[in-house]
């Protein structure tokens, strides 16, 4: 672990995070991916302005017109119409946004708890170690989805619920990174040193540890986007999703499913929405993953 | 090895108790009430509703609710608030199609996983890998009701081929070959999409540590001596990357069970999954207590064989 110091020194005016960065945009895969995700999050936010001004077709979501319903793709709605005869397109771009509010803000939760009872974890050990690693055992038992549905389903779907409850279950794995870079990270030289000055157990765990642990617990972020993109369309698709007329991905395909045989454009469009949103996500994660392990 | 086991066994207790606990209070503690008819509703007279409760222990504290369900769960007598069947018989009647499900999706995640983690490993760094590295992040992208939807429409559109529970209705099957045929083929597409994942993930741990074992100096040796590269990556290499396939039997056994409440669903294929899905809708307590007792039953009973195989194929693992 003294590499991090040594190249910190040795490169002078490189940082580790601009260094990280560096490694990061030499993979093709990540200039693609990153270009996917801003072009999905000003999608998101261009057509929720500007259903807030017009509520005519095309730029409100919910805009029914019933003769022209179950249409397929055509110049005027370009992925075609639901069986109300809203623009499948539309609703596309609006369920953008509710998938990545609930992408970012359950890792945001999950990342929350997951650092903070690694930390705890790691730099304390023991008994506390123990209790609080055996706990997470408990969990990882729990098929995950099987606890997502339960828990909304039962609290009743709304877009905080599910934020909330895909956040809570699934720390497990941040707990486990967050705690293993503890272990090998307070054995080190600076720590036991930081240590022997006195400095208390929080200004160690926020000032030298983490900061040396940041790089693997962005990459369990960024591959933590898509996994709750993931679990929200399958919560949608079974109905316990952000509710109607609310458009989502899952439920644009829950709302198709009934036309399966006839329109096959409700389902096959948004998702590939979903595809191509997490897919994003994942190739992002794994060229940071690459970046945050690579020696040159 | 035995202390370890007898260990492992008496750990694997613990949490299983713990999770009957978290799963009994996350199903009675949210809002909602398990009865058959609506709360307000005028037609119910008090006393059957008392009747009801008292049967079902519902009028007691939850403590107590708990521990008559854990009492009722190992004597067999826990019955289904839906129908009053016992909940044990429920749940064996979907145990063979899941385990079959469970069971054949496996295997297809490691044969392919394994193919394509080694092809990755071998090709590091070139095309092969980048595109290996695409289609493995392809497969968990790919959201499985929504693939599943788009096989039954290509399926059925386009081949009028029946794909929905475990085998093909009124249909009089010549022989048993041809009527055990159509049920693999039944088991065989939801197998494949709850695979996807699982091929995807074995396929990224074996790459990994496949790449590793390569640089070693007996591959190299085993390269010079002149056996061909299928030979030194199948049998020399694949031998000491074992280990993740190994742990990846009991990392995929949650992840599919989990994941086969939705495929179950859509497939109308009778396993545990289905039955989750359709206890949760009807707020049955015993049935989702017990479920989730079983299924994190068979989840520790997967780590433990996954541990145990790990010092099997590997002297250098000691279980202590």
């Amino acid at each position: 672990m003294s590499t991090a110091i040594h190249s910190l020194v040795m490169d002078g005016t490189e940082t580790p995070s601009s260094r990280l960065m560096r490694r990061f945009w030499v993979s093709p895969m990540a200039g693609i991916s990153v270009a996917v995700i801003i072009l999905f999050a000003l999608l998101a936010g261009g057509t929720a302005l500007l259903s807030a001004f017009d509520h005519q077709w095309p730029c409100d979501p919910n805009f029914t017109n019933l003769e022209q319903k179950l249409s397929p793709p055509s110049a005027q709605h370009w992925l075609g119409t639901d069986n109300l005869g809203r623009d499948v397109l539309s609703r596309i771009l609006h369920g953008a946004s509710i998938s990545m509010t609930v992408g970012l803000i359950a890792v945001a939760v999950s990342l929350g708890i997951g650092v903070v009872i690694g930390s705890i974890a790691g730099y304390f050990g023991g008994a506390t170690d123990q209790v609080l690693m055996r706990s997470v055992d408990a969990l990882l038992c729990f098929p995950t989805f099987f606890l997502i549905l339960t828990a909304v389903a039962l609290l009743g779907p709304s877009l905080i619920n599910i934020v909330v409850v895909i956040g809570l279950v699934s720390w497990t794995g941040t707990a486990r990174l967050v705690r293993g870079e503890f272990l090998t990270l307070r054995e080190t030289e600076y720590v036991k040193g930081a240590r022997v000055i006195g400095q208390n157990s929080w200004y160690i765990i926020t000032r030298h540890i983490l900061p040396n642990a940041a790089a693997p617990i962005l990459v369990t972020a960024v591959l933590g986007v898509p996994d709750a993109i993931l679990s929200e369309a399958g919560l949608s698709f079974l109905g316990f999703g952000v509710q109607p007329p609310q458009a989502t991905w899952g439920n644009i395909i829950a709302d198709g499913k009934t036309y399966l045989l006839d329109a096959w454009w409700l389902i096959l469009f948004p998702g590939l929405a979903i595809l191509i949103a997490s897919l994003s996500f994942y190739l992002a994660g794994d060229a940071l993953r690459e970046a945050a392990e690579s020696k040159n | 090895m035995s202390s370890f086991i007898l260990r492992r066994l008496a750990l694997s207790v613990a949490l299983l108790f713990l999770i009957s606990i978290i799963s009994f209070f996350i199903v009675t503690l949210t809002p909602g009430s398990p009865y058959p008819w609506g709360e307000l509703n005028p037609k119910i007279s008090a006393e059957v509703k008392a009747n009801f409760r008292k049967k079902f222990h519902l009028d007691r504290p939850l403590p107590e609710q708990y521990a008559y369900i854990m009492r009722d769960l190992f004597t067999g007598n826990l019955r289904s608030i839906k129908d009053e069947r016992p909940v044990l018989s429920r749940i064996m009647e979907r145990l063979p199609a899941t385990l079959a499900l469970n069971f054949t999706s496996i295997l297809i995640s490691l044969s392919f996983g394994t193919l394509l983690g080694v092809t990755a490993a071998r090709y590091a760094g070139g095309w092969q890998e980048v595109s290996g590295s695409f289609v493995a992040f392809l497969f968990i992208a790919l959201p499985g009701f929504w693939i599943s939807y788009m096989i039954a429409i290509i399926l059925v559109k386009g081949f009028g081929v029946p794909i929905l529970g475990t085998q093909s209705y009124g249909i009089d099957f010549p022989n048993g070959i041809a009527a055990l045929l159509d049920r693999i083929w039944h088991l065989l597409i939801p197998a494949v999409v709850l695979a996807l994942g699982g091929v995807a993930a074995q396929s990224r741990y074996l790459r990994a540590t496949m790449i590793g074992t390569l640089r070693e100096d007996y591959i190299r040796t085993a390269r010079a001596k002149g056996l061909t590269e299928e030979i030194v990556l199948y049998k020399h290499a694949l031998r000491n990357s074992i280990r993740p396939i190994i742990t990846g039997i009991g990392m995929l056994l949650p992840a599919m069970i989990g994941g086969s409440v939705i495929i179950e669903s859509i497939f109308a294929y009778p396993g545990m999954g289905r039955l989750f899905y359709e206890s949760v809708l009807e707020r049955d307590y015993p049935t989702i207590v017990a479920l989730n007792f079983v299924t994190a039953a068979l989840i520790l009973i997967g780590n433990l064989v996954s541990d145990l195989l790990y010092a099997a194929v590997d002297p250098r693992v000691r279980l202590e």
